[in-house]
């Protein structure tokens, strides 16, 4: 589903990725774990199409397709959908507003009808439901006045709405108490399946616990520095990042 | 588009600058220049009262002592008051084209964007009356209704001559001639406007608009409304209309007066496009508006709702005096500037009687290299206890060229009122913009939903189908300010 191959990329001209490689097949769910300024965020914003990520050398195909061809809402039509870190507020928009007009923006790139109030709400209650989120959120403007692990639950509620090909989590459990990331992680897991390929970028260990990924990958100056399945993760809470040497990040030329 | 647009609007609005000077008296438009034999030909054109012209000529002499006033955040070239006809007469319809398919097909795209009906696109563009029947008779059939219950809704130049008993009493009870510069110039030689009289009790069943008023064309530049809802009425009233409007003239003056008397209730909604200029800030008209609302009785209230997304220069406050106790005044704004606009905008609220109330929602959005000025005055007088006003003014800003800016004054006679002011300044973010994108929307429609979400308090108080021809407006006008 997704290739990335010798991925180098700059932020306000300095490199952060160096040679990044990743295979993503369908169904699998990837965790990329490395310290702060390794360039995890970096690879989210890049795979979703952020300008002032300039990717210098390498490519990324996604279903066949060069992704970095492709504008931002081209690439969600085609079924990237980012989680963010820190989701932005619109005030005076309604979530549910907002989400119609972003799935019918990808039916409408697929050539499918657009779905009209009633019918859309039938589909939003439904999602709600399978990822467990309060209602009352959606009526709510987007993301404003919503406390960190309401906002997070948005996203994924966003995600089950688009039905997007990937996911891409960045640090989807930052900020959440136990409660809050038991609860995001159910949803995650809800919407797992065999066609949906998920990567999630994280810090922490804990929370692989509550959604179980079939590869781990340690991030570290912008390269994969070793790979592995669940328990690469456990070795990494109990030993950290310092087993990787500081390599110099390569620059592309 | 919005090139293009400029474009179309700029080409017809230049044609008719061709047809711009006639001289004989006896033909459709007086000679450039204004002194008191214009003031009288203009009364007598319109075969006005003896009163009425008398009440010209005193606010003409005193025009003549007043200065053009500058302390507005607005900046423009000397206007040559001399170099104004202040008279002509309507043109004859024959000049119109004689179907839409000779209107420009640009500017029709325009009217599609905005979801104009087609008998609207005739009468704006003024396809020859036959085409518009329909509207014409809806129009007729509107004003037999509205005459079964003793509403006056007519041009003020049929007002003059079949109420002038009511004109006479309420013409410049609200806006003297001696008020301002521009309210004196409007009050020496207005063309025309609207007249609307609501019985006491009387509740007006249906939105009245300029729209179904017969002769809304050409009512000219120095514009002049009037407005009274007796003890007990209420009405709501449109002014203007989403479709860009063209007119030759570049300095506008009007002036609106509305009273409400006991328990009577004004709501008064204004959605203003007319040319702005194009994108080097060139051309454009002058708006210089002088909007009042007098809530004379107990229990009154005022309401004022603008879109104000045209004009080069807009100076406008429409403000409420509240005079009666319990009285309310509300004002809900929004003002979009966008290439070279200039816009000084916001409102007064002088509360005079007890337990006054009064709410400001304004929001500027500035684009390009616009400039936008809110600009409010809210008065206690010693006689408003337990006044209270909450005001609200938001700016949003779009790129890095354009201003926003907030000129808030207070005055407090009064201990026991309370008055509260918020104000936030925005600017629509790459993040926002990035968010919208990441979820499939194209960048132009991730702005508009974040304008209109932005403008959402101000939409919810205009009438429904205003409301969504706005939202469409202002889509219009900010296209092409990001990507």
């Amino acid at each position: 589903m997704l290739s990335i191959r010798n991925l180098h990329a700059n932020v306000a001209g300095k490199p952060i990725l160096g040679g990044l490689n990743l295979e993503v097949r369908k169904g699998e769910v990837h965790a990329i774990m490395g310290p702060n300024g390794s360039g995890k965020s970096t690879l989210a914003h890049v795979l979703a199409g952020r300008d002032n990520y300039e990717v210098t050398k390498g490519e990324i195909v996604f279903e066949g397709k060069d992704l970095l061809a492709m504008r931002p809402e081209d690439r969600a039509c085609e079924g990237v959908f980012l989680a963010f870190q820190y989701p932005v507020e619109i005030p005076g928009v309604a979530n549910l507003y907002f989400l119609k007009a972003a799935l019918n923006a990808v039916r409408k790139y697929h050539g499918q009808p657009e779905l009209d109030a009633l019918d859309f709400l039938k589909l939003a209650r439904e999602k709600a439901k399978l990822v467990d989120m309060d209602p009352k959120l959606m009526e709510r403007a987007v993301n404003a006045g919503f406390s960190g692990g309401e906002k997070k639950r948005s996203e994924i509620f966003q995600m089950a709405v688009l039905e997007p090909k990937l996911c891409v989590l960045d640090e989807t459990d930052s900020g959440l108490d136990i409660d809050a990331l038991r609860a995001v992680s159910d949803g995650i897991n809800a919407l797992r399946g065999p066609e949906r390929s998920m990567i999630l970028i994280t810090h922490y260990q804990r929370l692989l616990n509550f959604v179980k990924p079939d590869f781990v990958h340690v991030l570290q100056n912008g390269r994969i520095m070793e790979s592995g399945g669940p328990e690469l993760a456990l070795k990494l809470e109990a030993e950290g990042y310092a087993q990787w040497p500081e390599g110099k990040v390569e620059v592309a030329s | 588009m919005r090139a293009t647009g400029n474009k179309a609007v700029e080409e017809l609005t230049q044609q008719e600058y061709k047809y711009g000077f006639v001289t004989e008296m006896d033909m459709d438009m007086a000679p450039l220049g204004l002194n008191e034999d214009i003031v009288r030909l203009i009364s007598k054109k319109k075969n006005e009262p003896e009163w009425l012209l008398e009440w010209r000529l005193k606010a003409y002499r005193h025009w003549l002592t007043m200065r053009e006033p500058h302390w507005a955040n607005i900046k423009y070239g000397p206007i040559d008051y001399q170099a104004i006809h202040y008279y002509a007469a309507p043109k004859p319809k024959a000049a119109g084209p004689k179907s839409l398919d000779e209107v420009d097909p640009e500017m029709r795209t325009m009217f599609e964007k905005l979801g104009i009906s087609l008998a609207e696109q005739e009468r704006l563009t003024g396809v020859a009356v036959d085409a518009v029947v329909d509207s014409v008779s809806v129009a007729t059939t509107f004003k037999a209704k509205l005459g079964e219950l003793g509403i006056v809704f007519s041009s003020f130049s049929d007002a003059v001559q079949s109420h002038p008993e009511l004109i006479k009493k309420y013409l410049g009870m609200v806006v003297p001639h001696t008020d301002n510069f521009f309210a004196a110039l409007n009050s020496a030689v207005f063309s025309d406007g609207s007249f609307c009289f609501i019985p006491a009790g009387v509740r007006c069943p249906m939105e009245l608009s300029t729209y179904f008023r017969i002769n809304a064309r050409d009512t000219g530049q120095f514009e002049r409304t009037l407005i009274v809802a007796e003890k007990g009425a209420y009405v709501s009233y449109l002014e203007g209309c989403t479709a860009p409007m063209r007119d030759e003239n570049q300095l506008h003056a009007a002036v609106v007066e509305l009273i409400a008397l006991d328990d009577a209730e004004i709501r008064y909604a204004t959605v203003q496009n007319w040319y702005p200029g194009d994108k080097e800030g060139k051309g454009g008209i002058y708006n210089f508006v002088t909007k009042r609302g007098l809530a004379k009785g107990t229990n009154s209230k005022i309401s004022w709702t603008q879109v104000e997304t045209g004009s080069a220069i807009t100076w406008k406050y429409p403000s409420c005096i509240l005079l009666g106790d319990n009285s309310q005044g509300e004002f809900y704004s929004v003002a979009v500037c966008n290439n070279y606009q200039q816009a000084d905008t916001g409102t007064k609220m002088t509360h005079i009687g007890k337990n006054t109330t009064s709410t400001i929602i304004a929001k500027g959005i500035s684009a390009g290299h616009g400039q936008n000025s809110y600009r409010g005055l809210v008065k206690m007088e010693k006689t408003a206890d337990n006044a209270r006003n909450y005001s609200q003014c938001d700016s949003l800003l779009m790129g890095d060229q354009c201003g926003a800016h907030t000129f808030p004054y207070l005055e407090v006679n009064n201990t026991s009122s309370t008055v509260e002011h918020e104000a936030t300044t925005s600017k629509i973010g790459e993040d926002q913009l990035f968010y919208c994108q990441s979820r499939g929307l194209a960048p132009e429609d991730a702005v508009n939903l974040i304008v209109n979400g932005f403008c959402k308090d101000v939409f919810l108080k205009l009438p429904m189908e205003f409301a969504v021809e706005a939202q469409k407006l202002l889509g219009v006008t900010l296209e092409g300010t990001v990507g």
